[in-house]
């Protein structure tokens, strides 16, 4: 899938510039389409655009230029209580004053709806979220995953077509975000729901979407499904972004379509996949995830290159060992490495030459 | 707030204490005080040394009561008016005085003889005679100026709002006084429920028409803005507002209400030796009539009239001002304070009553 | 510390070198609680000094007066041997010219005849003379006092006698509410003419129920604004919201008597505009519209400042959320905005309340008759009558009032919520 616009999305993004003050664009010719029933991330620092866009979609902002299609339809005159788009907020947004049922009943209410259908509603989405025992609780009487449940049952208790997140996890901890994530996928999929959801948090981008749109200066940097972003970012931004990498910088030696030569600053030269190098004798940054770093030559294809390195440090992780070690007068390349039975234990001060699959080291832009 | 006022007059009293040859003397405030700074505390701390400070108070009395019933007493002299003189005399809150430690006129005429009747009393000696009077602003009453107390309640006559001392004292007196009742029989009528009656019944003919006014400085102020065409106030502001400051003020003497203020010193003062060498300086036939160049307050001794002068500009003649002048004296309401000690309670209650109706 | 060698099986538990475990806490904790007093004893002290024990003595004064009972020792006995109705016989009398002969030495007869005076009006001066001639009667003195003055035959001189011949009394209640005692002792209404303080209470409420719900009215939108505002301009209209706190209460009052007055500013512009004719200037000052005005514009601060520390956290994601769920935007302020001010709204409303309640300079200032309050006839009684008794009587019954509004709120709203800023 591309960027490119078209009026077919259910949720589509054409143009859509927005500036605050008038002087600098916070959103740039942001162009996006989103599927029926897709989760859509948008992932990115704070200040990359992306809670603005959520909120021009939302329609607690406008933007500036451009249009922002619904169903077709275009909404940037529609005020937000006419969108039907259900959200879910930050800090949950529990109005503290009603109890849970009074919450949850709240935009059945508005609707004009009747009070025995209302109270039907409003128990089928609690017992969704598994929160039906809490119905005449308040919000400050509950624990925070207990709120978010509440939170995401009121946002769908309408029935919306399309729901929004904006961060709606960052509050948790640890153990509750990933237990919620996976809940959330769980509803998605269930329910068949739209959803765009907004977040830093690189890791819930990963596990949960359908797609992730990785923001950067008001710009849409990749989007992408994550497998792909993960293994294949096209620039350095994505992949410094997305999980832990290694960076190499280095010149263009040899560019030949599939493949590039990479001379580095201490004159070894280097395999890696050209991504967006146009032409030899450019500067440019070879990222390799840690754990496509081999250090026994029978692991690796014929004819890769190898080079020097000196462990540093090995960090025992239960799972894996994180060996740090000094290659290309760079003191913080990561290797990691799977603990499996007859793993070659390294040691600190040790000589070792490693190298890598051409595939897995991306030439990319030196940023 | 009143309860503030125990404890910080408790606080003065106890710098006040500590320091000698200073005298704490409370007054009405505004051209009253500097009549008597200039007239009597001058010239006092220029023949004796004795510091005085001059404390300004709504109603002197308040603080001196204020400070007997919080036992810490710091004022040495207070400049009362006759009730309030008698009645805290009554209560046992001021010093006696021996009317012969006053000095004698300067003919030799003893003070027993030269004050005017009244003016001694058991705790207190006075040293004005004043008048609550009516003042109408020459530029709004036509060609016919007001004469009478009549005038005052007549607003077909004079239209335009009228200026009124917001308290029983006084405003019954006129009233009855405006229905007819003769000045001398003011008070009997007044003691009974009746007199009380007619004497609201006449007010509520201009009631929607009156400002109510409490401190002294704003009848003058009302007058001057405009509020009001006629007012009631104290002869000597109107005075300062007409002569001083060249207001187009005149004078109604008509039923004039007349009262003294006196000196009196509280029981416990704490220079009391002091007080009384002041109290007998600041009553001399020449202090008197020095006060006179100041305000248009008529002297509390009849040997002081004489010496009665120009006031300070050099120019106007004082006697057309003064309260004590025949002239002006044709139907005085003298105040009766048995009266009022009597009265105070039942008649501000029924005004406060009237008033709120 | 009597039996440190008790059974420790069932005796309390001690510390190693066997001191009992509670005393010895105690004893640890003395010291951090002595300084943890010493901290506080400065202020503890200023506020016991210049304001409790002078309260306290205040209110004091609304039940006891001993003006009366302190100068006459003898009628005291008098009354205490013969019980109410029995006839008053020459002993009395002799009682009465015992306490008179004494009151003229003392020069106390004008503050005992001050304290019946309170409760029959006019019998002052009774005692004033009876007290100047007492030394000369000659027995009979029932005879003599009845010759001095009819008066001295009332019963209800001698009720009211009997009543202030115990300094503790609930009189200056029964007048602070309009009441009295017949001559038989009978609470009654003071009568039509007389009546002011029950109406003057009334009154004071209501004008602080109005000022109140303007305050709220017109401070709640400046509220939001200031809340909502970015950073610089809110700070430019907090100013001119705390400009009134750095002016004195007189300049502002006087301000407006300036600007409201028939020949003033406001009505000279109103004429001058042609929405009013020279001879139709509107009354807006000494009167109750002008106590309104100026208080409404003095308090208005008060309600301001919790309303805008209440609204500073409400996050905006409570409407916005409110209209991601489909409710107008003012469904959306009266539902979900609106409610959670409320705990502002108390604390602002309350205070504006319980200061108009007893407000004193500007409605004696502005207020011309009909916009009195209940504080000025306090100041009236504490200044110029000078019957404390009554003033403090009349105090209490306001603290007494403001104090049923606080439960009331509490009742209703929780104290707890209360959010002052």
């Amino acid at each position: 899938m591309t960027a490119t616009t078209t009026d077919e999305g259910f949720v589509v993004f054409d143009h859509v510039q927005k500036s605050y003050d008038g002087e600098t664009l916070v959103v740039k010719d942001l162009n996006l389409s989103i599927a029926k029933g897709e989760f859509l991330t948008m992932l990115g620092p704070s200040g990359s655009g992306k809670t603005t866009c959520l909120m021009m979609l939302a329609g607690f902002e406008t933007a500036t230029n451009g249009r922002i299609l619904l169903d077709g339809t275009n909404i940037n005159e529609l005020p937000p209580h006419k969108r039907g788009i259900g959200m879910v907020f930050q800090n949950y947004a529990l109005f503290p004053h009603m109890t849970v049922a009074e919450n949850l009943s709240f935009p059945l209410e508005v609707r004009g709806m009747g009070k025995s259908e209302r109270e039907a509603k409003v128990m089928r989405a609690l017992d969704m979220v598994q929160m039906g025992k809490f119905a005449h609780r308040r919000p400050a009487q509950m624990s925070g995953g207990q709120q978010q449940r509440v939170a995401l049952a009121r946002a769908l208790v309408f029935d919306p077509a399309l729901v929004l997140m904006d961060e709606p996890l960052g509050a948790l901890d640890k153990q509750l975000r990933e237990h919620m994530q996976f809940e959330i996928k769980h509803l998605h999929d269930s329910l068949g729901l739209t959803v765009v959801y907004v977040t830093h948090d690189q890791g819930e981008a990963l596990t949960m979407s359908d797609r992730v749109a990785v923001f950067n200066d008001g710009r849409i940097q990749q989007l992408a499904p994550p497998d792909e972003l993960y293994e294949r970012p096209k620039n350095s931004f994505v992949a410094q972004f997305i999980g832990e990498n290694n960076k190499l910088p280095g010149i263009v030696e040899e560019l030949d379509g599939e493949k590039c030569l990479v001379r580095l600053a201490t004159g070894e030269i280097i395999d890696a996949t050209p991504v967006n190098i146009r032409h030899k004798g450019q500067e440019t940054l070879v990222s390799i995830r840690p754990e496509r770093v081999e250090f026994k030559p029978e692991m690796m294809p014929p004819g890769a290159h190898m080079i020097d390195a000196e462990v540093l440090e090995v960090i025992y992780m239960g799972d894996i060992f994180r060996t740090r070690m000094k290659v290309a007068g760079s003191t913080d390349f990561v290797m990691k490495s799977r603990n499996t039975i007859g793993q070659t234990k390294l040691h600190p001060g040790q000589h070792v030459k490693i190298g890598w699959h051409p595939a897995d080291a991306r030439a990319l832009d030196p940023m | 707030m009143k309860k503030l006022l125990i404890v910080t007059t408790a606080l003065v009293g106890v710098s006040a204490a500590a320091q000698a040859q200073e005298l704490n003397v409370v007054s009405w405030g505004g051209a009253y005080t500097v009549s008597q700074v200039e007239a009597y505390h001058k010239p006092f701390t220029a023949q004796t040394g004795i510091k005085i400070n001059s404390i300004d108070a709504d109603n002197p009395a308040a603080p001196v009561k204020a400070q007997s019933e919080a036992g810490n007493v710091s004022i040495d002299l207070a400049d009362v008016e006759l009730s309030d003189a008698i009645k805290m005399c009554d209560e046992g809150l001021l010093e006696p005085i021996d009317p012969a430690t006053l000095p004698a006129a300067p003919d030799g005429t003893p003070a027993t003889e030269d004050f005017v009747p009244g003016a001694i009393q058991d705790c207190a000696v006075a040293n004005i005679v004043w008048a609550t009077v009516i003042a109408y602003d020459k530029t709004k009453v036509g060609d016919t100026p007001p004469t009478t107390v009549a005038d005052f309640f007549d607003t077909k006559k004079y239209p335009g709002k009228r200026g009124l001392l917001k308290a029983a004292k006084r405003t019954l007196e006129l009233a009855l006084y405006a229905d007819g009742v003769p000045a001398d029989q003011i008070y009997e009528v007044l003691g009974t429920p009746e007199g009380v009656d007619r004497a609201l019944k006449k007010l509520d003919t201009i009631k929607s028409d009156i400002v109510w006014w409490e401190a002294g400085a704003q009848p003058p102020q009302l007058l001057a803005d405009g509020e009001v065409v006629m007012t009631n106030g104290y002869n000597g502001r109107f005075f300062a507002a007409e002569v001083g400051e060249g207001k187009p003020f005149g004078t109604v003497w008509d039923g004039s209400y007349m009262d003294y203020d006196l000196w009196v010193i509280p029981k416990d003062a704490p220079h009391k030796e002091d007080a009384k060498k002041f109290l007998a300086f600041s009553t001399d036939t020449q202090r008197l009539a020095d006060q006179a160049k100041w305000i248009s307050y008529g002297p509390a001794r009849k040997s002081s009239n004489a010496l009665v002068g120009l006031y300070q500009d050099g120019k106007t003649e004082m006697a057309p001002y003064m309260p004590t002048n025949p002239d002006n004296m044709k139907s005085p309401i003298w105040t009766d304070p048995t009266f009022w000690a009597d009265h105070d309670t039942e008649l501000n209650e029924k005004f406060n009553a009237w008033l709120a109706g | 510390m009597t039996d440190a060698t008790t059974d420790l099986a069932t005796g309390p538990i001690t510390t190693n070198d066997g001191r009992p475990l509670k005393e010895a806490l105690a004893a640890s904790l003395a010291v951090r609680r002595r300084r943890a007093f010493l901290l506080v004893a400065p202020l503890f002290l200023f506020i016991l000094i210049s304001f409790i024990i002078p309260i306290g003595q205040m209110l004091g004064k609304s039940i006891y007066n001993d003006g009366f009972s302190s100068h006459a020792p003898a009628l005291a006995a008098w009354f205490d041997a013969h019980p109410a109705g029995s006839a008053i016989d020459e002993s009395a009398y002799v009682a009465l010219r015992d306490d008179l002969v004494a009151m003229k030495k003392d020069k106390t007869a004008g503050e005992a005849g001050t304290r019946i005076n309170y409760d029959i009006s006019g019998t002052r001066s009774l005692f004033t003379a009876a007290a100047r001639g007492a030394e000369k009667m000659q027995p009979p003195y029932m005879d003599a006092f009845l010759k001095l003055d009819k008066k001295w035959g009332d019963p209800n001189v001698w009720r009211a006698m009997r009543s202030a011949s115990s300094p503790f009394t609930m009189d200056f209640y029964l007048a602070a509410n309009d009441l009295k005692r017949n001559e038989d002792g009978k609470i009654v209404s003071v009568g039509e003419g007389q009546a002011v303080y029950k109406k003057l209470m009334l009154r004071t409420l209501v004008l602080s129920l109005e000022i109140t719900a303007i305050c709220l009215l017109i401070g709640f939108p400046i509220a939001h604004l200031l809340a909502t505002l970015p950073m610089r301009k809110a700070m430019l209209l907090m100013i001119f919201v705390l400009l009134p706190f750095w002016t004195s209460l007189l300049v502002r009052t006087t301000a407006w008597m300036v600007l409201l007055q028939q020949q003033g500013v406001l009505n000279d512009l109103m004429v001058w505009l042609g929405i009013i004719g020279d001879d139709g200037r509107v009354q807006m000052i000494y009167n109750q519209m002008g106590t309104i005005i100026a208080m409404t514009h003095i308090l208005l601060p008060f309600t301001i400042l919790p309303l805008y520390s209440v609204m500073k956290t409400i996050p905006p994601s409570y409407v916005r959320a409110a209209r991601s769920l489909g409710a107008t935007s003012w469904t959306a302020f009266r539902r979900v905005y609106v409610p959670q001010t409320l705990p502002g709204v108390g604390a602002g409303g309350l205070l504006v309340f319980i200061l108009a309640m007893g407000y004193y300079i500007t409605p004696a200032l502005v207020g011309g008759a009909d916009g009195q309050m209940i504080s000025n006839l306090i100041a009236f009684h504490m200044q110029k009558s000078l019957n404390w008794s009554l003033a403090a009587a009349l105090a209490a019954q306001l603290l007494a009032v403001v104090l049923i509004f606080f439960w009331i709120y509490d009742r209703l709203v929780g104290i707890d919520k209360m959010k002052l800023g």
